[in-house]
């Protein structure tokens, strides 16, 4: 098996599956259950000022979308940071990291933004011999209202001003957490960068509305008839954070920036996949809150015997592997032609892929007498819709025709690599 | 000579009740599938693929529109889902009870390809009845009246099929039965535990709901009224009198005491308040290979026979029940033997045994091979098929049965049939529902020219 040691920023796990700030790592008694589970890292739930605690709502804290048999695709919470008080946290901090010396454990913070507040923090978690702090500048709902949270990750220039408070006043690695719920991701992990960040992690969650409840009209989860935005997380969210992860990673600014990845990680698949992109581990939350901690075990496993089948002997060799592959729409190549193939064997006759392509594509299969599906190459524009709605794995896939093949949508032969930039209907092209 | 009912028990000999402690009784004649609960339903609807021009929906009788009911299902709307089915099939409680539908919808369901597993239509079409009608909801409103009479003659699957879309598209409609209680086959020739708690009787109040059916129980023809009188008296008519006689065996001694039709032994059965107090032999035997032997057969053994024997003259392939039902009398401990065609029923009076020849497929047919056995019967079930009997002089026959066209068109101007007593159909129950509703249409455009 794959030896999954990670290193991120000098901070050592068995493994790369940390905990995310959130409620499984609130307290000490779920930490201890994660690292007996085999969890590599966590991130202690975020801390806030020494005073009284922030308070939660006493309704429903979480709302979700399901898949079919009630598959939890996408979860929503409106739970503040930790509501319990700050030395009770840090005692226990002390007392887990004492135990668990081979393990993450990362504190993660926010205070009202002004230096002596990040001053005072950084000064009170010193002790707790705790391997980072992550700065929570993601929270968009209740905190972002105090000026903390997202308010904070929205502004560049407030994250760099924190960021660097934080360099200032301690010699703890430092992450920056970022909020997705921005135009431009890059510009947050720039700011971060500048102020001296060792590391961004992202997406915190997105502002979300789950549902509506129909007979109260309100939105969920429903407070005493009232609802508010929460933030969204689970698999739902991944091809967003896998996007903002990617365009960090191939950013010039931000290149080579150490990425922590979150959002929707549910299987060693999509930790691997977020690896690929860039980041150097990832943080799971919503797949430990839908499925318990025992999850880890097939994360575990899954990542071993995949890093085993591609000859992987370190987590370093997969981390960016896919960063080269991700491009502008306009170097994709306009010469590369695929057409769909229908594996008759394969087909079990449910005519999805006909009534997609029929109704909402390009008129491209044909329905004949017993129900046997066929592509018409010379309508067939590849678009892979048909694979996308096929409920049987591999039974529709994409086949490349080989350079010289003719076309017969176009007419034209299968020629080499050519984009956009270089197309003749490309106004641009066409001036010069 | 009965025994008295603390002594019996499997092994008494003859033809007795009470073979069973009490309590089993209930948990034997309770529904045989449980209905789906709401997770259950959502769980089941969830598989549903959705498939466009759904096999489902073609290898349905009825058409029903299978993926859109399954839909409204899994999107919370059963009353939606309900609608979907009844309007296309009125009688859709009971096809989902008794339908053999591992050989119509579910066999075409794309997963049953895929995984050997196919989508439970049958259960999710249950769960989507029973939701309206234990509501009391009836989903159809009865238009204006046409001011036209319909005759409809029998009271089972195709005549109430049939009188409710008349009755809906605003005629007056009158139901002939010649039993004492409306349902037909639903009613008395069902194995009780497809459909307990009185559901046929409850379904036909459901159905009745509509509004413009008169029905007239007691009432046979050719006994009560003629077909002219019918004709004479009402727009059009509708003859559903499904098949009324039973196949002989023709077999020596098959007038012995105890050897009598599987039909009568069923609705008696059905019909039971008390099923302990319903005498059955120790050792049956049911001479047949159709639905009607399976039901005979299971239920004898759930009264309490010790050793039940269907003994049917072909392969068991050939058999017309479902490979469902021949698994459900197997798994209640049913024997099955084939290639065994009835010589005599030997006993004194009564029967004792009943002697069978070996039989074998040739190309000149099925032809019995010499040797013989013979099984240990003190009752024996008759269920080798149903025949017309009755039916009216001056109606062209085919085959036997009452020669119709596609919509149930009948040689005679203004009478229609449809249902088991016309020609072609599967003898289902879904198939006589969707001739019932077919009929009715041709019936309303006829009426309206």
């Amino acid at each position: 098996m794959a030896d999954l040691t990670t290193t991120f920023i000098g901070i050592t796990s068995p493994n790369p599956f940390w905990l995310a700030s959130a409620p499984p790592t609130d307290k000490e008694y779920n930490v201890r259950r994660a690292f007996e589970a085999g969890w590599g890292g966590v991130v202690w739930k975020t801390l806030g000022s020494e005073g009284p605690p922030v308070v939660n709502v006493n309704g429903p804290r979480y709302g979700a979308i399901w898949g079919a048999d009630r598959r939890l695709l996408g979860l929503n919470n409106i739970e503040l940071i930790t509501d319990r008080p700050l030395e009770v946290n840090l005692r226990e901090i002390k007392a887990v990291k004492r135990d668990w010396k081979d393990r993450a454990l990362i504190i993660s913070l926010m205070v009202p933004c002004d230096e002596d507040s990040w001053k005072d923090i950084l000064a009170r978690i010193e002790d707790t011999e705790a391997d980072g702090v992550e700065l929570n500048f993601g929270c968009p709902h209740g905190m972002a209202e105090r000026g903390m949270g997202s308010a904070v990750g929205q502004v560049p220039e407030y994250i760099e001003m924190v960021t660097r408070w934080v360099k200032k006043h301690s010699r703890m690695p430092c992450i920056v957490k970022l909020t997705p719920n921005i135009s431009d991701i890059r510009k947050p992990a720039e700011a971060a960068k500048r102020g001296g960040a060792d590391a961004v992690s992202l997406i915190n969650t997105i502002n979300s509305i789950t549902s509506v409840n129909l007979d109260d009209f309100s939105p969920e989860p429903m407070i005493d008839g009232k609802g508010t935005h929460g933030g969204y997380c689970g698999p739902a969210v991944k091809p967003i954070a896998l996007n903002m992860v990617a365009e960090i990673a191939r950013s010039p600014e931000t290149y080579g920036l150490p990425i922590s990845g979150i959002g929707g990680v549910t299987t060693w698949r999509d930790a691997a996949e977020f690896m690929t992109l860039g980041a150097g581990n990832v943080q799971v939350c919503t797949a430990a809150m839908t499925y318990g901690f025992k999850i880890v075990q097939e994360m575990i496993s899954g990542l071993s015997d995949y890093m085993d089948r591609k000859g992987m002997t370190s987590t370093v060799e997969l981390v960016g592997r896919a960063v080269p592959n991700v491009t502008d729409w306009q170097f994709l190549n306009l010469n590369y032609v695929t057409k769909a193939r229908i594996d008759p064997d394969a087909c079990i006759k449910c005519g999805r892929c006909f009534a997609a392509c029929e109704d909402t594509s390009h008129q491209a299969i044909a329905m004949k007498p017993g129900r046997v599906f066929e592509v018409m190459d010379d309508e067939c524009v590849a678009c892979n819709l048909c694979v996308n709605v096929c409920p049987v794995e591999n039974c529709i896939t994409m086949v490349e025709l080989p350079k010289g093949a003719v076309d017969p949508r176009t007419g034209a032969k299968v020629t080499d690599y050519a984009n956009w930039t270089q197309h003749p209907n490309n106004p641009s092209v066409a001036a010069e | 000579m009965g025994g008295s009912a603390l002594s019996n028990s499997q092994l008494t000999p003859g033809v007795v009740p009470h073979r069973l402690p009490a309590a089993a009784y209930h948990d034997n004649f309770t529904d045989v599938a449980a209905p789906l609960d709401r997770h259950e339903a959502h769980v089941a609807a969830d598989r549903c693929y959705f498939c466009h021009d759904a096999p489902c929906i073609t290898a349905c009788p009825t058409s029903i529109d299978i993926p859109l009911f399954i839909r409204q299902i899994a999107t919370g709307t059963p009353d939606a889902a309900a609608k979907t089915i009844l309007s296309q099939n009125i009688l859709g409680g009971m096809c989902a009870r008794v339908c053999p539908t591992e050989q119509l919808c579910e066999e075409a369901c794309v997963r049953e390809a895929a995984e050997g597993k196919p989508v439970e239509i049958g259960r999710l079409q249950r769960f989507a009845t029973d939701v309206v009608m234990a509501k009391g909801l009836h989903p159809f409103v009865r238009a204006d009246g046409t001011g036209k009479h319909v005759a409809v003659v029998g009271a089972g699957p195709a005549g109430l099929s049939a009188a409710h879309r008349l009755a809906m598209l605003g005629h007056e409609v009158t139901i002939y039965d010649a039993r004492p209680k409306p349902g037909g086959l639903n009613e008395f020739g069902i194995a009780t535990y497809k459909a307990p708690d009185d559901f046929a009787q409850r379904e036909v109040d459901w159905l009745l709901k509509i509004g413009g059916i008169a029905i007239r129980n007691g009432m046979a023809l050719g006994r009560d009224m003629t077909l002219d009188d019918l004709r004479a008296t009402h727009d059009a008519v509708f003859l559903a009198i499904g098949l009324a006689g039973v196949n002989a065996l023709r077999a020596v001694g098959e007038d012995m005491g105890h050897v009598r039709d599987a039909v009568d032994f069923i609705a008696e059965l059905r019909q039971a308040g008390d099923k302990s107090a319903l005498p059955v032999g120790r050792d049956v035997v049911v001479i047949g290979g159709g639905m009607t032997a399976v039901d005979a057969a299971v239920q004898s053994k759930l009264l309490g026979a010790e050793n039940v024997t269907i003994v049917y003259r072909r392969s068991q392939d050939r058999m017309s029940a479902s490979g469902h039902e021949q698994e459900h009398a197997t798994s209640v401990g049913v024997r099955i033997i084939c290639h065994a065609a009835p010589l005599a029923v030997h006993g004194n009076g009564t029967v004792r045994e009943v002697e069978f020849a070996y039989t074998e497929e040739t190309p000149q047919g099925l032809v019995q091979t010499g040797e013989t056995f013979r099984l240990k019967a003190d009752q024996v079930f008759k269920a080798i098929g149903q025949t017309l009997a009755g039916a009216p002089d001056g109606l062209a026959l085919t085959g036997g049965k009452i020669a119709v066209d596609a919509t149930g068109r009948t040689s005679l101007p203004g009478v229609w049939a449809g249902g088991d007593c016309a020609a072609g159909g599967a003898d289902l129950t879904v198939t006589a529902v969707a001739e019932g509703r077919d009929a009715a249409m041709d019936m309303h455009e006829s009426l309206q020219g």
